[in-house]
């Protein structure tokens, strides 16, 4: 059968299963829209490239599925550089299709050319422009291929107009092989027993858990194998949610804005089995001193990963489902006695430090941030999706709203891009449309993707934004407070829209709550109404947040309330 | 650390982009290159780059695995040891006045070169060896005035099994 370009793409596209595709369009894939117009599949129009990404990336980490943009040439393909960016620093399956111009124009500076591949070589997993027709079906299969294979992470396609149009004879590849590409799944069995073996002498054992677990699907795995166990468990930041934040066992995030029990338990541990994370700075601070005393093992399929910051006594390269699986098997034939006395000592220390140092904020007549946070916790009963912004309002979304669940902790983590929340939320929403999704949002993130409002109304997605309005670029003031002398240059935002009358103007809901006692309603009125809305919060303006490890510091130097 | 000097030789896809990306990787992770060599393989698919950095163990080992990680890497060896025959080449453009013609040419001839080009007042050479080597001759004729120079990186191959 002859097909042109774009209805071959998307065949391919059917045939990944692709039900959805954020995008906006423009001159060069005017074909692929008009054949995109011609299937079921769903296209969200965002109001920003940038918003398309981030709204893929929000859709893949809550369904599990790859996300797929399409945008035009040039700047809808500049755009998109930010959102690829943080998909590839959180290893999120996404595709991004580019148009790109004709191949007779390329090189020539051409109206809206841009060398889209050459600038998203060090931010996607693999790129591709396509050259030849031929190649089309199988470049697209494989960039799904990637994206959602190994460790995953966003590939790019640029496609030339001219390709779009033009038609040939076309069947469906089967299978996808790539030669070089062969990601370890299986994990070292010699390698496992010697982690058995540790876990049997250890006196002070932990678990560390990162974004690889929730990526692989294996948090009922990771489950099951800290309770056989009894190991109390840390996470980071893009970890949450993979092990129950209510169990006796969690010990709360690690790192910069760790808990103190957590943080002091990683210093004091003697054996720190850690599973999909990468050891970023902000979990690690001084990394001489991070835990000195411990036996690491370091399980995660990307090999770079592995001693990469962190020097590991047991590197295991492989799929963390099946690695803990196989542990879980390793454990069921050892015994390890009675473990809640050999716990006992460990894990009453800890509970030392949990008492000493809990998380905490005092109440005021002003309104608290990490209040509204608790709040919505208890009247959401922990089961949303939560997207955040970044800055305070990502960690106060961290550490005071307790996720039970995998995929429900949707944050720019790596990157740590403002802008992020909204536009994930709007993903989030298409892939659960029955569930709830709220952004945690400051007042200075949401004005970096508050157009996508425009979307969430058009495509009736009923996200909910709750701005912890401090008027400041609070988590860089709060650096200014710290470390500058509360010199707080170009950190105030004095001049924000009204945020209800933004809300309204997009024909969303907005409210606002200005005193402690308002919090509850306003939180109760926004949740309930089936539209999107925004509900603004005037918090205390120089709250911060704690503990705190200065950069570049040892994680038990905390400063606290 | 003790900075190490390794030799990687890889098995590449021949497509446009690849050196870009393999450069890429050294210089956005903040890693050295001394030298790189490229060109197509028997197999006109396949093209091999070989490439010389210095850095510390552990940097050595992330140097292999990223390398590695792209897609377009096939195979990657580290053939720094004597498992593999390595050579350089170099031509060389020295002043040849007449009172150094004859020492010129006893250079060449120790260091097995040959001469590929002679004018009135010069001399090119092609030279092969390791770099010890080409670095020697180098010594030797720098008195006579060295004109112009063109060197390549390292090229290396990995011995066959007897
Ligand atoms: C795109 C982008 N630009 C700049 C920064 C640096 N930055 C980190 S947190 C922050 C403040 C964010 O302010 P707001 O959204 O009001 O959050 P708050 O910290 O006040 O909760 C800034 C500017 C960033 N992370 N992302
Ligand atoms: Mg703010």
């Amino acid at each position: 059968m002859k097909l042109t370009g774009s209805q071959i793409m998307m065949e391919v596209l059917k045939s990944e299963g692709v039900d959805t595709i954020f995008g906006f369009p423009g001159g060069a894939v005017l074909d692929i829209y008009d054949a995109l117009d011609k299937t079921d599949i769903r296209h969200i129009l965002v109001r920003h490239e940038q918003g398309a990404v981030h709204a893929a990336d929000g859709y893949a980490r809550a369904s599990g599925k790859v996300g797929v943009c399409l945008v035009t040439s040039g700047p809808g393909a500049t755009n998109t550089v930010t959102g690829i960016a943080s998909s590839y620093m959180d290893s999120i399956p996404v595709v991004v299709i580019t148009g790109q111009v004709p191949s007779h124009l390329i090189g020539n500076d051409a109206f809206q050319e841009v060398d889209i591949v050459g600038i998203t070589r060090p931010c996607t997993k693999h790129n591709y422009l396509v050259s030849r027709i031929e190649d089309l079906a199988v470049i697209l299969k494989e960039a799904f291929h990637l994206a959602r294979t190994g460790r995953p992470g966003p590939v790019l396609v640029d496609i030339p107009k001219d390709l779009t149009s033009a038609s040939i004879e076309f069947e469906c590849p089967k299978d996808v092989r790539l030669k070089s590409y062969n990601p370890n799944y299986k994990p070292n069995m010699r390698q496992l027993k010697k982690v058995v073996q540790l876990i049997q002498e250890a006196k002070r054992p932990m678990i560390f858990s990162g974004g690889g677990v929730i990526l692989a699907n294996a948090s009922k795995e990771l489950t099951e194998f800290t309770h056989k166990t009894r190991m109390p468990l840390t996470s980071s930041l893009m970890g949450l949610g993979a092990f129950p934040g209510t169990d006796p066992l969690w010990l709360g995030m690690i790192g910069m804005h760790g808990t103190y029990r957590a943080n002091m338990s990683t210093s004091e541990c003697d054996l720190l089995i850690s599973i999909g994370v990468r050891f970023d700075d902000r979990v690690t601070g001084k990394t001489d001193a991070f835990a000195a005393q411990a036996n690491i093992v370091h399980i995660d399929i990307d090999p770079t990963s592995i001693r990469k910051n962190i020097p590991v006594s047991v590197p295991i390269v492989g799929d963390c489902k099946i690695s803990l699986e196989q542990l879980n098997r390793l454990i069921d034939e050892i015994d390890l006695g009675d473990l809640s006395k050999r716990r006992g000592e460990w894990l009453d220390l800890i509970e030392q430090w949990k008492n000493t140092n809990p998380l905490a904020y005092t109440q005021d007549e002003i309104i608290k941030p990490q209040y509204v946070v608790e709040k919505l916790y208890e009247l959401t009963g922990g089961e949303a999706i939560i997207t955040t912004e970044v800055g305070q309002n990502q960690m106060w979304a961290a550490q005071y709203y307790h996720f039970n669940k995998p995929n429900h902790f949707i944050t720019s983590g790596g990157l740590g891009c403002m802008g992020f929340g909204l536009p994930a939320a709007i993903g989030a929403q298409v892939a659960c449309p029955d569930k709830m999704v709220v952004d945690i949002a400051g007042d200075g993130s949401i004005q970096m993707n508050s157009q996508e409002m425009a979307t969430a109304v058009q495509f009736n997605l009923p996200v909910k934004i709750v701005i912890l309005n401090n008027g400041y670029l609070g988590m860089v003031r709060q650096w200014q407070e710290l470390f500058y002398e509360k010199r707080y240059a170009c950190t105030s935002m004095e001049h924000c829209p009204d945020f209800v009358k933004l809300a309204e103007a997009y024909g969303a809901i907005g409210l606002r709550a200005v005193t402690p006692e308002e919090v509850s309603p306003v939180l109760k009125e926004g949740l309930s109404i089936p539209k999107p809305v925004i509900m603004d919060f005037t918090v205390a303006k120089e709250e911060g947040v704690y503990p705190m490890v200065p950069a570049g510091a040892p994680i038990t130097e905390m400063l606290l309330v | 650390m003790e900075m190490e000097k390794h030799i990687f030789t890889m098995l590449v896809d021949n497509q446009p982009g690849v050196l870009s990306r393999v450069a890429g990787l050294f210089s956005g992770k903040g890693f050295n290159i001394e030298s790189l060599v490229t060109a197509e393989t028997d197999t006109p698919l396949i093209s091999r780059i070989t490439i010389v950095t210095k850095a510390n163990k552990p940097v050595i080992e992330q140097i292999e695995k990223q390398l590695n990680k792209l897609v377009n890497v096939i195979k990657i060896r580290d053939v720094t040891g004597p498992e593999a025959v390595k050579r350089e080449m170099a031509l060389i453009c020295v002043k040849a006045r007449p009172e150094h013609r004859g020492e010129i040419l006893r250079i060449v001839d120790i260091f097995r070169c040959k001469i590929i080009d002679i004018g009135l007042e010069h001399y090119i050479m092609e030279v092969t060896g390791d770099s010890d080597k080409i670095n020697a001759l180098l010594k030797l004729l720098r008195p006579m005035g060295i004109k112009k120079i063109a060197r390549t990186g390292t090229m290396a191959l990995i011995r066959e099994p007897n």
